[in-house]
C-alpha cells in the first residue's frame, strides 16, 4: 500500500483510513486527534478525541466540558483499529503533541506546530525517527530566523523604561505566546505585577495549576484603578482587544504585539504596531531544515504555510516533498 | 551600527512627532561624534553618496541565494533591503562597526569596488545593521522623519531656539561635530557660508475682538497670498531661495534666481506668476520638489517673487530697525528689479478696523488667503513672537458631508477611532472627498467613536466603513485639483467643524458645490 493510501487530506481533514480516524479535523468528524489546543487545530464538536491531558484540558476550559462525546487520554501506544499511535512533545504550547502513527509496517509523524527553541512553558521537541515527516510550514521562508528571545523581550524592557508615563499594551495570542511573554518577562527580572485582560485570565491560571510560575498576575481592569495607575506597567491582551473601547482605559499606550510574523516590517505597520516583539512558538527556517535532517524521512509531507519555499529547498538538498496544501490552519495571531 | 539600526527602526514604527523627537534626542545625547553627526546626516539628506541601485543589490544576492528562493522571499516582504539583511546568510562573528567608519567607506569606495565592499560588509553585520545599511546605501531612509523634525529634535537637545539652528544649517556639514559642541554647552559655530538662511518672522492668528482695542494707525495691512513663504538670499553675487524652514529650494526655481539682481535678503512669497494675473496654489505645487525643471514648465509655470520685507540690504543687517523703516528701503530695492519676476506686496490704506474688515470680505484676487497686519515699529525678529504680526485669515469654506470611514487612531487616541473619512453626493452616489482627523473636542471624538462601533457595516483592517447617516460639517482652507483622489479635488488642511447630527444625509451638500470653488485650471505643465 503506497504512503498516500494510508494517511491523506479530506475536506474534514488529514485522515488515516486504517484505525478511521482524522488528525486535527476542521469540522466535526467521529473519531479526532488532536496535536494541541490552538483554536485552528483543536475544534468542538466531535465524537471522540485522543490527546494529551492538557490538550484535552484546554479544549474544556475554551468550549466547555462537553466539547466532545467522549475523550481519552494519549499515554503510551494507542492502538485503533489497524493503526498503533503515540504522542510526542512538539514545544509549541502547553500539552503539544506530535502524533506518530503506525500503520501497515510504515511511521508517520504528524508534528502539529512545532518550536525547538527552549520554551519555558511546552516540554521540548523530540526528533522521533519516521518514514514520512508531516511538518508544518508556517514559517518557511528563508527570511525567518527568530532573533532570541531574550532579546526581544529586553527591548519591550527598555522601551517601558523610557516611556514610564505610558502603558505597554502587548497583544499575545491567550495560549502559549501570553504566557511565554510572561516568563520571559519573569526571567528578565520583571517581577511588578503584570496585568491581563479578561480574555486571557483562565488560560494563565490553568498554567499555573500545571506547574508554571507565572508571578503576580492581575486583571486590568478600571474598578479602584485610573488611567494613571497604568502608568509604567506592562498589560498583556488579545490583539484584537486594541480595537475595543477597552483600550481606551489606557494611558498613551504603546501598542506592541509579540509575534513570529513582527519580523516583517510591513505586517507591523499594518497592524499599527508601535512596538514590534519578534516571538514565535513556531519552527524558523533553519529550524525547520535541521528538524528534517535529524529525523531524516524517506518523504517530507507539508501540511500548511509556506510549502512553495520548503518544496524548492527539499527538490535543492534531493529530498523528496509533497505540499498537503491543507486549508484552514494557521490564525495569524497565534504564530 | 546596532545604534542607528535600533534608532531608524524606532523612528519608523513611532507614529507620534514627540516620540519621534524623544528618540532623536536619546540618539544625539547618548552616541559619540562622529556617528551622531552621520547618523543627523542621513536623516536629512545631507549625506553625499553615491546611489546603489537595486539592481547591484539583486546581484549580490543572486551569488548566495537560490533565485527562486530569493524571489518567493520578495514577494513576501515586499521590500529589498529588507529582504536582502534577512536572508543573507548569517555572519558567524558579527561585528558591529561605527556608522562613521561605513559611510566613509562607501564614500571613498569607486563604482567597480562598491559590490564587493557591500558584500563584504553584508557578510559580517546582523541584520537589523544590514537593513539600517542597506537603506543609507540607496539614499531612502523613509522613516518618516523630515529635516525639518531633525532640527527640532537637535533644538530640544541642546535646549536653543529651533531658529538658531536653521540659521547655521547652511554652513554646516556631517558629521556636525561643531553644532553638537555648541549644543552641549560650547562655542556657538559661526556659519562661514555666504548667503545664508535667517529665521523667519511669524504671525499669529486674529480677529476683529483682538484688533478692537488697538490702534489702526500704529499698523500696516497687505495681502496674504496663497504661495510659499520664502527667502531670497543673495550675498557676494551667490544667489539662494529658501523655504520657510530654511530648506535649499534654489534648485527648483532657476528662473527666478536669475532675477535675483540685488544684494541683501528679501522675505516675500512664492507665486506662479503671468504678467498681473497669479495663479492658483495648485499650479504652483508643480514647481515644487524637482530636480531639473524643463524648458516648457519654466514657460508655462513663470516662478515669481512678492516681496514681503528686506533683512539685509548690501551688508548692512536691517533687522532691528523698525517695519516702516525697512519698508522704505524695501520699496527702493524692488523698484530696481525685473517686474516681470519680482514685485511689491502692496500696502492696503484704511482707517478703522471695520474699513480693513470690508476689504477682508472682498478681496481683489482668488488668490489671496487673508489679511497680514503689522505693528509699524515692530524689528524682524526669529519666529512666532505675539504682538508683532497677525494673520487675519479669511473664513475658511465649508462644506455639510457625509460620515463613511473611520480609522482608529493611536498613542492617546488608542481604541478610539479617530480619522474620519467623509464624501459628498454625486447622484445618488457618496463620493469620498476627504479625511480629517482634527477639529473635534474630546467629548466629540467619544460620541463620533460611538456612532463609528454602532453603525459599522463593514471591516477592513484598522478601518471601519458606517451606515451613510451622519452629517459632519467640514471647514477647510483651499481646494486644489487632484488626480489622485476619485472626486478630483483635494481639500487643504481639512477638519470637523461641526457635528450635524440635525441634519439627515439626504440634504448634505452636492460633489458639484465642491467643484464649483475649484480655481481656474491652469496651462498643461
Amino acid at each position: 500500500m503506497t504512503a498516500d493510501a494510508q494517511l491523506y487530506p479530506t475536506p474534514e481533514g488529514l485522515y488515516c483510513p486504517a484505525g478511521d480516524f482524522h488528525v486535527d479535523p476542521l469540522r466535526p468528524v467521529r473519531r479526532a486527534l488532536i496535536t494541541h489546543g490552538h483554536a485552528d487545530h483543536a475544534r468542538p464538536g466531535h465524537g471522540a478525541v485522543l490527546a494529551t491531558r492538557q490538550t484535552l484540558d484546554i479544549m474544556a476550559i475554551r468550549y466547555g466540558e462537553d466539547f466532545t462525546q467522549s475523550r481519552q487520554e494519549a499515554v503510551g501506544r494507542v492502538r485503533i483499529g489497524d493503526a498503533e499511535v503515540s504522542f510526542h512533545p512538539a514545544g509549541h504550547v502547553l500539552g503539544s503533541a506530535q502524533i506518530e502513527i503506525a500503520t501497515g509496517g510504515r511511521r508517520f509523524v504528524v508534528t502539529g506546530d512545532y518550536c525547538r527553541h527552549p520554551n519555558p512553558v511546552a516540554a521540548p521537541f523530540e526528533p522521533v525517527p519516521c518514514d514520512v515527516f508531516v511538518t508544518e510550514a508556517t514559517f518557511a521562508l528563508p527570511v525567518f530566523r527568530h532573533p532570541d528571545p531574550a532579546a526581544e523581550i529586553g527591548k519591550l524592557l527598555a522601551s517601558v523604561r523610557a516611556f514610564p508615563d505610558r502603558a505597554h499594551l502587548v497583544g499575545a495570542y491567550a495560549l502559549g505566546k501570553a504566557q511565554r511573554v510572561i516568563m520571559l518577562l519573569r526571567e528578565a527580572g520583571w517581577d511588578a505585577p503584570i496585568y491581563l485582560h479578561g480574555a486571557l485570565e483562565r488560560l494563565c491560571w490553568y498554567h499555573v495549576e500545571q506547574g508554571v510560575p507565572l508571578g503576580d498576575l492581575r486583571p486590568a481592569t478600571t474598578d479602584r484603578k485610573t488611567k494613571a495607575d497604568f502608568a509604567g506597567q506592562i498589560v498583556l491582551a488579545p490583539p484584537s482587544a486594541f480595537a475595543a473601547t477597552w483600550a481606551q482605559r489606557f494611558p498613551d499606550p504603546v501598542i506592541c504585539f509579540a509575534s513570529g510574523w513582527m519580523q516583517i516590517r510591513a505586517r507591523a505597520r499594518q497592524r499599527g504596531v508601535e512596538l514590534p516583539l519578534i516571538l514565535s512558538d513556531h519552527a524558523d527556517w533553519p529550524d525547520l531544515l535541521r528538524t528534517i535532517d535529524e529525523v531524516d524521512p524517506q518523504e517530507t509531507w507539508i501540511t500548511h504555510g509556506r510549502e512553495d519555499a520548503l518544496m524548492r529547498e527539499l527538490d535543492l538538498r534531493g529530498r523528496v516533498g509533497r505540499p498537503l496544501r491543507l486549508v484552514g490552519y494557521e490564525d495569524e495571531a497565534e504564530a | 551600527m546596532r545604534h542607528f539600526a535600533r534608532l531608524i527602526e524606532a523612528l519608523a514604527f513611532t507614529p507620534q512627532r514627540n516620540g519621534k523627537i524623544r528618540h532623536l534626542v536619546e540618539h544625539f545625547r547618548t552616541r559619540p561624534d562622529p556617528d551622531r553627526g552621520i547618523a543627523l546626516g542621513a536623516l536629512t539628506g545631507d549625506l553625499d553618496l553615491r546611489q546603489v541601485t537595486p539592481s547591484l543589490l539583486r546581484g549580490l544576492v543572486a551569488e548566495k541565494v537560490d533565485e527562486e528562493l530569493f524571489r518567493l522571499s520578495y514577494d513576501f516582504v515586499g521590500d529589498l533591503a529588507e529582504t536582502i539583511a534577512l536572508i543573507w546568510p548569517v555572519a558567524e562573528a558579527p561585528e558591529d562597526p561605527p556608522l562613521a567608519e561605513l559611510v566613509a567607506e562607501l564614500e571613498a569606495t569607486g563604482k567597480a569596488a562598491l559590490p564587493g565592499v557591500i558584500a563584504a560588509r553584508l557578510d559580517r553585520l546582523e541584520p537589523s545593521a544590514r537593513y539600517a545599511y542597506l537603506k543609507i546605501a540607496t539614499g531612502a531612509l523613509r522613516v518618516g522623519v523630515s529635516a525639518r523634525l531633525a532640527r527640532t529634535a537637535l533644538a530640544e537637545f541642546g535646549s536653543v531656539p529651533v531658529e538658531e539652528i536653521e540659521e547655521l544649517w547652511h554652513g554646516l556639514e556631517p558629521p556636525f561635530e561643531s553644532l553638537f559642541a555648541w549644543l552641549e554647552g560650547g562655542e556657538k559655530p559661526v556659519s562661514a557660508a555666504r548667503s545664508p538662511f535667517r529665521p523667519v518672522m511669524l504671525s499669529t492668528a486674529t480677529d476683529l475682538d483682538q484688533l478692537g482695542p488697538l490702534a489702526p494707525e500704529d499698523f500696516a495691512a497687505e495681502w496674504k497670498w496663497d504661495g510659499i513663504r520664502v527667502q531670497a538670499a543673495v550675498e557676494d553675487g551667490e544667489r539662494r531661495l529658501y523655504s520657510r524652514t530654511g530648506e535649499d529650494i534654489s534648485g527648483s526655481f532657476p528662473d527666478l534666481l536669475d532675477a535675483l539682481d540685488f544684494e541683501g535678503t528679501i522675505d516675500g512669497e512664492l507665486l506662479v506668476r503671468r504678467g498681473e494675473s497669479v495663479a492658483a496654489f495648485g499650479e504652483l505645487q508643480k514647481r515644487l520638489n524637482r530636480k531639473t525643471v524643463g524648458k516648457g514648465l519654466l514657460k508655462s509655470h513663470p516662478a515669481a517673487l512678492r516681496a514681503y520685507d528686506i533683512l539685509i540690504h548690501g551688508h548692512e543687517d536691517m533687522r532691528a530697525q523698525p517695519f516702516d523703516r525697512r519698508r522704505a528701503r524695501l520699496e527702493q530695492v524692488i523698484a530696481k528689479a525685473d517686474p516681470e519676476r519680482i514685485d511689491l506686496s502692496p500696502l492696503l490704506s484704511f482707517d478703522t478696523w471695520d474699513a480693513l474688515a470690508a476689504l477682508r470680505a472682498d478681496p481683489p484676487d482668488p488668490v489671496i488667503e487673508g489679511l497680514m497686519i503689522k505693528r509699524r515699529d515692530s524689528p524682524y525678529l526669529a519666529g512666532r513672537i505675539r504682538g508683532h504680526w497677525f494673520k487675519w485669515k479669511r473664513d475658511p469654506m465649508t462644506v455639510d458631508a457625509v460620515l463613511l470611514y473611520a480609522q482608529r487612531g493611536h498613542g492617546k487616541r488608542s481604541g478610539y477611532y479617530s480619522d474620519f473619512t467623509f464624501g459628498l453626493w454625486d447622484g445618488n452616489m457618496l463620493v469620498p472627498v476627504g479625511k480629517a482627523y482634527f477639529g473635534f473636542t474630546d467629548a466629540e471624538l467619544k460620541s463620533l467613536d460611538r456612532f463609528v462601533r454602532s453603525n459599522t457595516t463593514e471591516r477592513f483592517g484598522p478601518v471601519r466603513a458606517v451606515k451613510p447617516e451622519l452629517v459632519l460639517e467640514i471647514a477647510f482652507e483651499g481646494l486644489n485639483r487632484s488626480t489622485r483622489h476619485k472626486s478630483g479635488v483635494a481639500m487643504r488642511f481639512p477638519r470637523i467643524a461641526r457635528i450635524r447630527t440635525d441634519k439627515p444625509a439626504q440634504e448634505a451638500d452636492r460633489l458639484e458645490a465642491l467643484t464649483a470653488l475649484l480655481p481656474p485650471e491652469g496651462p498643461p505643465a
